[in-house]
Parts: structure tokens; sequence; C-alpha cells
């Protein structure tokens, strides 16, 4: 089963290179682009074969290593 | 491209003339395996054969009492005193950097790195010679952006100072910049380790990251000019992992304190085969290899890719029987791969195994010493056009614009992205002195680092350029008050089958041997990056010179940033040579004339004394007088110091801007003093200022504030790349 | 002082630290590989910098999971003194043992060059070789030492007056310009709350010989090494 944890900057934490891209398309003319924020994503093959313990164990990783919850935020997808 | 017959064409595709495959059909008495074809094909190249090349390095003088390793192996090795070895070696990463600036040239600092640790150095420093197109050009932006981050990423990761290097931009450049890497270790001279295999059954290990399929055929891919499919060539380019090599490179120094080693070599271009087939070669052994214990990183991958990939962060090493396990322990305690995948064999063929079949068989010294050979056809290069009318020289204005001109700005924005100071012996940082200074850790000594090249020199006058990209090598190590020792050099040329390149290059080796002969400042490594063109125009000739030198005691060296109160002498003779300099091409665009004259004879008896003279405690700051002349020299000093100065003497252009050689500016306390001690020498000297005040005054009579120079000597890069 | 000085696998700064501690101290620090999980006998624990783990994922996230980081916590527990210098400093702020995080440069370009640093306070044994309000000059080399930390954070930092260096001008005054990286309120270097763990940004350990160029550097070496007891012998 493959777990994909998004990992994302908290809101209120300042994302320079999210900065850096809007002003990048900008330059570009693509106009009518708010707020760019770049994050990360990492994908898991997990031995695991049940959706809940899939989520959890993946979770989990995250917690532990993935994300710094002190200054990010993730989401776990099962596909 | 496995299910296509192996014939002619196919060679014509690997980059193999006719003449060429025939060669290899004698050779092997058959048709060849695609592995084979392979093989060939990368060792022919112009890349790792010198095909075009050879016949003119061999006339180079590369010996000297104090040169342990000349050319042939990784990089030169040459004693540097108390017990020590310093080695080093420059090499391009030209082609890669166009196609994928970042990688490009990360991997290429990679790659030059192995080459020194691989003979048992620790690298201690690295410097980088860098030519970009027009400033204008769109595109130089983006190459220069990813050029700067692929070297600051991969050489700030291994934890190697970047101490030094030159910049140029000339459109010339535009579809072609030369990134040139140039790393230093230092090693104990009783224990440098060699490439020749040796010891029949002797185990072949292979070590570093896991084999994929990248950068097949880059060895051929830097063999061949850029058309306009340059774009459709970015897959090959090979990705580098700096943390990799920073374990490689301990697990491999550990490994080397044992006695575990035969014979080791890094996988650079052509990865397995040019590793394999130069370690058996040089060793007259054979070498059998076992593909299928290869660390892959990719499943499926056939005989023939692995052979040619240039996966990076590999070196392939020849144990004595019985290390094995030695050696295990160190690269699992880094966690690297380590895997025994052959055996030397008496055979003098190297034998490929995979998946139970042999998939290449080549007797290896009909493979060296067939390769081709090629005695080019020359033709020399054409006089330069005549010098039009000199305009008049108006000092201040012209100052300015020349230390804002991309070529002189001040390179700090790049050099701030480079880690200078890590390992905690940098004396002098980039910009702080001519040549970089490392101590050597736990001892007084240190070494002193240059790269030096004017290629609109050279363009105009391939020998005497070439000559003075040595003598300004040489003058910048002088100018720190050491004593330069050796050169490696990085030949950068067009297509070697044009007639006026292959001029070119044979006219600047003359102008390297003559220089290095007169100086006794040897070439002990090098590299030759030709092909370099972009639609059938080439690049300026551009023979990057790396120079060494070593001062016994670090404290004594000096830079280049004057104090107040501090007499400004010109050491050489009054200049007056305008032909090729920067101050006609900036203020006049004139890229006319004959560059300056090299007489070696003057360098060194100037050189001598000025080191002499620092030697003694005397001087206090050196520079030497290069790009853009005395004034520009003078400039440069008391923005290093941040002090003005009163200059006095004649106000045409010719004397403050010319680019006369053999020249340097000295700060000392007494001027008078320095002057009477070099007429007894037989050396021109002139008293040409006094620092001091917060302005440069001019003979005639302005005055420019130090922060006016400054912002305009800063603002280039800024501008560039910021905005 | 019996000194340790941690290594990681991507650690590049190591010698260098061990260089600034050998002068101050006229000891030899002791090399710790990073599996070793014996650190009873240190008194200082230095984690130097560098890109360990080759600074993916996050910068010291994955050395903040070894082994070797539960012997540190311990030593600290036992109220053991730690600094961690760059890369150091984001291990032990990913490690949890000082507050916050290190996010990229502003710039997001790699920073080396000298910075200039105030002392905000001396009574620490990592500091008290420094003058109050002292500015000192040290190289900066990293990608990511923008500090970050909440607000209700960086306001307990400032009232427990657990900011040791502050990012500034040549004259003590703390810009915009000054602050590179984009720290948070000019921080370069923190404390915990019992002044015995110490992250900073900049590198005191390669201004530590005039030869290089300087010795602001030396005074923090110095400093720990006289608190927790020098073996130099007098001179």
């Amino acid at each position: 089963m493959k777990a994909v944890v998004t990992v994302m900057l908290k809101a209120g934490v300042l994302d320079p290179q999210g900065k850096a891209i809007g002003q990048a398309l900008a330059h570009l003319g693509f106009a009518g682009v708010g707020e760019v924020r770049a994050g990360k994503v990492i994908e898991l093959e997990l031995a695991e074969t049940d959706p809940v313990a899939a989520k959890n164990a993946a979770e989990s990783m995250a917690r532990k290593l993935l994300a710094n919850t002190v200054i990010e935020s993730f989401r776990v997808d099962l596909s | 491209m496995t299910n296509k017959p192996v014939n002619q064409a196919l060679a014509a595709e690997f980059g193999l003339n006719a003449e060429e495959y025939a060669r290899v059909l004698d050779i092997m008495g058959r048709a060849p395996t695609l592995t084979e074809l392979g093989i060939f094909s990368v060792m022919w190249s112009e890349h790792c054969s010198y095909k075009s090349s050879r016949v003119w390095l061999r006339t180079l003088p590369t010996r000297a009492p104090w040169v342990i390793h000349g050319p042939g192996e990784n990089a030169g090795v040459v004693a540097i005193g108390e017990g020590l070895a310093a080695i080093f070696k420059m090499e391009s990463h030209n082609h890669p950097s166009f196609i994928e600036p970042y990688q490009g040239a990360a991997t290429g600092v990679g790659g030059i790195l192995r080459d020194v640790f691989t003979m048992g150095a620790r690298p201690v420093a690295n410097l980088n010679a860098l030519r970009f197109g027009d400033p204008k050009n769109p595109v130089t932006r983006r190459i220069v952006d990813g050029v700067v981050r692929g070297i600051g990423g991969y050489g700030n990761c291994v934890g190697v100072p970047t101490v030094g290097g030159e910049i140029n931009f000339h459109p010339a450049y535009d579809g072609n910049p030369l990134v040139n890497a140039m790393t230093v270790g230092i090693a104990p001279a009783d224990r440098i380790f060699l490439s020749a295999a040796a010891g029949i059954g002797n185990p072949v290990v292979y070590v570093g990251s896991k084999t994929g399929r990248d950068g097949i055929h880059g060895a051929t891919m830097a063999s061949a000019e850029f058309g306009a499919d340059a774009e459709s060539k970015r897959p090959t380019v090979q990705v580098g992992d700096p943390f990799v090599e920073k374990l490689l490179i301990e697990a491999c120094l550990e490994l080397m304190a044992t006695d575990a080693i035969v014979a080791i070599q890094d996988m650079g271009a052509a990865g397995l085969t040019s590793s394999s087939v130069e370690m058996a070669g040089k060793g007259g052994v054979g070498i059998e290899l076992d593909l299928d214990q290869v660390p892959q990183r990719e499943t499926g991958m056939s005989a023939y890719e692995m052979m040619l990939s240039e996966s990076q962060e590999r070196m392939l090493i020849v144990l004595r029987p019985g290390a094995e396990g030695t050696a295990r322990a160190i690269f699992e305690k880094w966690e690297l791969d380590f895997a025994v995948i052959g055996h030397l064999t008496d055979t003098g063929r190297i034998v490929v195994r995979h998946q139970g079949s042999v998939e290449a068989e080549i007797p290896l010294a009909p493979l060296a010493d067939q390769a081709p050979l090629y005695h080019r056809p020359t033709a020399p290069s054409p006089a330069p056009g005549p010098l039009g009318a000199i305009p008049a020289a108006r000092l201040g204005e012209d100052l300015v614009k020349l230390i804002g001109c991309p070529d002189l700005a001040s390179r700090a924005w790049v050099w701030d992205q480079y880690d200078s100071t890590v390992g905690g012996q940098t004396v002098k940082r980039p910009g702080a002195a001519d040549a970089a200074i490392v101590k050597v850790d736990g001892h007084r000594l240190a070494l002193a680092l240059t790269t030096d090249c004017t290629p609109r020199y050279v363009a105009a006058d391939p020998e005497a350029g070439a000559a003075q990209a040595v003598a300004e090598a040489w003058r910048n190590i002088t100018a720190t008050g050491a004593r330069p020792l050796a050169i490696t050099d990085n030949m950068n040329f067009g297509n070697p089958e044009k007639p006026l390149v292959m001029g070119q290059f044979a006219a600047a080796v003359a102008g390297i041997a003559r220089a290095c002969t007169a100086l006794d400042f040897p070439v002990v490594s090098g590299n030759v990056s030709l092909y370099n063109e972009t639609a059938g125009s080439p690049i300026l000739p551009t023979p990057a010179i790396g120079g060494l030198g070593v001062l016994e005691d670090a404290a004594r060296a000096v830079g280049l940033a004057a104090a107040p109160g501090q007499d400004l002498v010109l050491v050489g003779a009054d200049p007056s040579h305008l032909g090729q300099s920067l101050w006609l091409r900036e203020g006049a665009g004139q890229e006319a004339g004959a560059p300056p004259p090299v007489d070696l004879a003057a360098e060194r008896r100037h050189g001598d004394f000025v080191r002499a003279r620092i030697a003694s405690g005397e001087v206090r700051a050196c520079h030497d007088v290069s790009d853009g002349g005395l004034l520009v020299a003078v400039a440069e000093m008391l923005m290093a110091g941040n002090t003005g100065a009163v200059l006095a003497g004649p106000t045409d252009g010719g004397f403050w801007f010319g680019e006369d050689q053999a020249r340097y500016v000295v700060a000392v306390a007494d001027g008078a003093a320095l002057v009477a001690a070099a007429t007894g020498a037989g050396v021109p000297t002139r008293l040409v200022g006094r620092t001091g005040g917060e302005g440069l005054t001019l003979p005639d009579g302005a005055t420019i504030s130090l922060a006016t120079l400054r912002s305009a000597h800063e603002r280039f890069f800024p501008a560039l790349m910021e905005t | 002082m019996k000194a340790g000085i941690v290594v990681f696998p991507g650690i590049n700064r190591e010698r260098d630290i061990a260089i600034a501690l050998e002068r101050a101290s006229g000891r030899k620090p002791r090399m710790i590989w990073h599996r070793e999980t014996d650190l009873q006998s240190l008194d200082l624990i230095v984690i130097p910098g560098g890109f360990s783990y080759g600074d993916y994922l996050r910068c010291g996230a994955m050395a903040a999971q070894s082994p070797v980081m539960e012997s540190i916590r311990a030593h600290a527990a036992r109220g053991g003194h730690v600094l961690g210098v760059c890369n150091g400093f984001q291990i032990l702020a990913e490690a949890q043992l000082l507050p916050g995080a290190l996010l990229r440069n502003a710039s997001l370009r790699f920073l080396s060059m000298d910075c200039h640093l105030r002392v905000e306070r001396t009574d620490t044994d990592f500091t008290a070789h420094y003058q109050r309000g002292q500015v000192i000059r040290a190289p900066l080399a990293h990608g990511d030492g923008n500090y970050f930390a909440d607000d209700a954070t960086l306001d307990r930092l400032e009232g427990e007056g657990l900011v040791a260096f502050r990012y500034v001008e040549p004259d003590g005054a703390a810009t915009a310009k000054a602050n590179r990286n984009g720290s948070a309120r000019n921080i370069a270097g923190i404390l915990s709350p019992n002044r015995r763990i110490m992250g900073l940004m900049p590198h005191p350990e390669d201004l530590v010989d005039p030869l290089m160029g300087g010795t602001d550097g030396a005074p923090l070496f110095e400093g720990i090494s006289a608190a927790l007891g020098s073996d130099r012998p007098a001179a």
C-alpha cells in the first residue's frame, strides 16, 4: 500500500521559497496567482495492507521524523 | 538500443569514425558486442584518449626535483616539505554545465575531489575557473545562478573550503560556459596511492553509491559539439550526492590508513569501463568483472548500461588478498555500498560477465596501444587587427567604469555563497590576496593557490597568451610571498578538427612550455576539453592554469589590502601596452592589438625581488598588475584596505591602464628604501603614491571617494542576479 | 574539562571545533561516533557544523533521531553542558532540546561571510569571557539559519533572557540589514533555561587564531573551558 505524506509549512511561518516562486510566476506573466506555498511530498511504499493501520503508521512516521511539527503540518493520503 | 545491430552505422552514432571502427574489428577479429563497442567508443573518445591533444601535451615540461608524480596519475603530486605532499588537479565539466548548470557544476566538483582523495590526500581546498557568456544574454543569468549554486551546494556539503578562482564574461561563451574545478589535497609524501593494478587473483572491489542509468555516454557527449539539440541531451546528465562523497572521503582515508589497498581509482567519465580498463592496463594485468555483483539502483540494467553508467561517488579498488573483511567493515561503518565485483587475471584481457554470459572480452594492450592518435592539421591564428585611435584618458571616470565592468567587478556575491572557512585553516579568503592561502593543519606551512587565464590574450596570440596565463599564476603566488611550485592546466578549446583551433592548441601548449621552463614551474596534471563550440562557433581558447605554491610560514603571507600611511611602489617597467587591454575594450569597444609581450626573464627577476622583500617583512601588501592595469590594481588595494591615497605620475591611459606584464604594486613603509634596493637588483621601480585619507586623488588632480569606488565595484553581480 | 565532539555522517566542522577547544583547554577533545551511547564521563558535548545526513529531509532531522541523542538528552538532564553550532544548533532544535526551528535563509542562498554578533548576556559558562553588549565577529556558513519560533516562545526567550547572541551592525545596532538570514528578532544563538545548552548559527570556532583573521571566537571556548576546569598547565 502506498502512503503519500504531504508536508507544508504551517500558516504563519514565512515561506521564502513560496514567495520566490510567486514572484517568478508573476515575472513570467501569469496573472491572478495569490499566495504560493512550497512543501514536500514523500511517498512511502508500505507492507501494511489494512488502510487504517497504514494511515496510522504513516502518521506516526510523519510526527516522529517526516515533519517538524514546530513549523510544519502534514497530511497522509493512501493510494 | 540493444536491438540495433552492431555495425559501422552504430559505431558512428557512438562517435567512432570508419577508420576507428575498422581498427576495432581488426583488434577483435570479429564484430564487437554492444558492450564492447561501448567500451571502445568511450576509451577512444577524445575525453578519455586525448587523441587530438596527446602529441602536443608530450612536449610540456613535467619534472622538477619537488615533483613526485607528474601527468599520468589521477592528479599531480609535489613535495611541499616536512614530509608532506600536495596533490592537485583541475578538470572541466563544461558540457554538462550548459545542459544542467547546477548538476553539471556540482558533479564537476565531486569528480575532481575524487581524483585527489583517490591518491590518499585529504582535500583541503577547492577553486574554480568559470567563463560565462554575455551578461546581457538572458541565458547567462540562469547559467551563473545554477553553476554558483552547484559549486556551493557540493563543496559546502563535503566540507572542503572553496577559496578562490576566477570568472570572465564574453559572448564567445554564450552557448558553452566553462566550468573548470580544481581541488588541492594534502597527504604524507610516502603514502601516495596509485592506480596501477597488481597481483594476479587480487580482489576488485566496488565502493560508494549504487549504479543507475545516469550519465550514460557522458564521455562521448563531452567530446562532441553542441548542436541545437543540446536541450534533448538533458537526461544523460548525472546527479551528484555530496553527502555520499563526504562519506566516501572519510571511508577511503580510513582504509588508506591500513595496508589493504593495492590500487585505487575513482569511476569518473565512462565509469566502470575507464576505471577497470585503466587500472588493469597500467598494471599490465587482466581483469574479470562479474556485473551481477555490482550494486544497482535500478532494475533490469544491461551490461552495456552498467559499464557505461556515470553514476557519481563510486570508486574501484584492488585489495590485497584477505583484506576484504577489513575494507568491508570500514565501508559498512560509513553506510556505503561495498561489493567484490571481480579479480585480476594473467590474461591481459578485460572480461565482463553478466547473467551467465560473457558480454565483453577485449585485449587490453591493443585497446590502449592502438587507441587513435591524431596529428591534426594546424593553422596559425591570424594576427589581431591593429589598434584604432587611442582615446584621451579621463582617469577617474575610466577607473570607475572599469572596476564596475563584468570582468573586474567584485565577485563577493559569488564567494559569499561558498564556504571558504570550513577546516579552520583559511589564512587568506577569496579576494584577500592574489592567491588563496590555506595553512596545513598542524604545521606552519601554507599553500598558495590560484587559477589564471586571460582568454582574450590567448585568442589574439595563443602562444603569448598561454605563456601569460602561466606567468600570471606564478606572479599571483609570488605576490603572497609564496614560492611557486607547479601547475595543473585545463585546456579548453573548440573543435580540434578545425586547423585554426588545433593551431591555437598547439601554440598554447608551446607558450605554456616556454613559461613553465623559464619559471621552473612544471605541469604536473591537467585536462583537455575540446569541441567547446555551439553551432560552429568556438569559445575563446582558454588554457586555464591552476597554480600551487608553498610558504614555509603561513604568518608571512601578505594580502592585497593597503593600510594608511604606506608608500605605493610599482615594481616593473613603466606601462604603456594597450593592445587587448580592458580599458580599450570597455572604453572604446576595441578588442584589438597584440596582447602584452611576456618577458619571462623580467618576470622571474621582478618576482624573485618581490618575494624576497615580502620574506624580509618590508612589503606589507602586494598585488600583481593584470586586467585593467596599474590604476585598477591600486584601487583594489585601497578598497580592500579601506584607505584612500594620493597618486603621482603621468596622466595618460597607457601608463595607468596598460597591461604590461611582470609587474606588482607593493605597499611599504619606506618607498625610497625599496626603490634603492630594487635599483641595486636591476629591477625597475617607481613610487606611484602614498596611502591615506578617504579618497583616491589622481595625478590629474581629481579625487574619487572610496564610497564611489566601492559602489561602482559592487554593483554588477547583484544587479545581474538579484533583480 | 572533558569535552566530546559528536560526529554524525556528513558533519564537517568537527576538526574546527577540536582545534578551538584544544587551544582553549590544552586538551584534545574526544570524537564521538554517532553510534556511541556512553557519554557519562564528559563535561561538555559539542555538536559541530556540517551537513548531517546531507541536510536531506530537513537540516538536523535525521541526526536528531539517532541513538547518541538519547545519551545527549540524559547528559543534559544531568545538568551537563551542550553546545550546538550551525548544524549542531539545527539538530538541538529538531531534538527539541532548544525551542524553535531553523528555516531556509530568507535570501534562499547559502550565506558565507563574517557577521557581527552582540553578546546578550555574560552570566553563562559559554559567554562569561565576553563583555555584555560586546560586538564580536564570526563567520557564517549556512543555508538554513533563519531562526523561527512562535511569538509566545520568542517572548519567553526574551523574558527569561535566553537569547545569547543577536545579529547586529558593527556598532551594535540590531538592524534588518545585519540580519542576513532573516531570523526572528535577529536571534543568532539561544540558551536553555538552565543556560547549559547553547545553540548558535555562526562559527566562533573559525576565528580563534590571529592567522585566520581574528580571535573573536576564542573567549567562548576559553570561557567554557575555565568554567568546566581548565587542564592547561599554568604558563
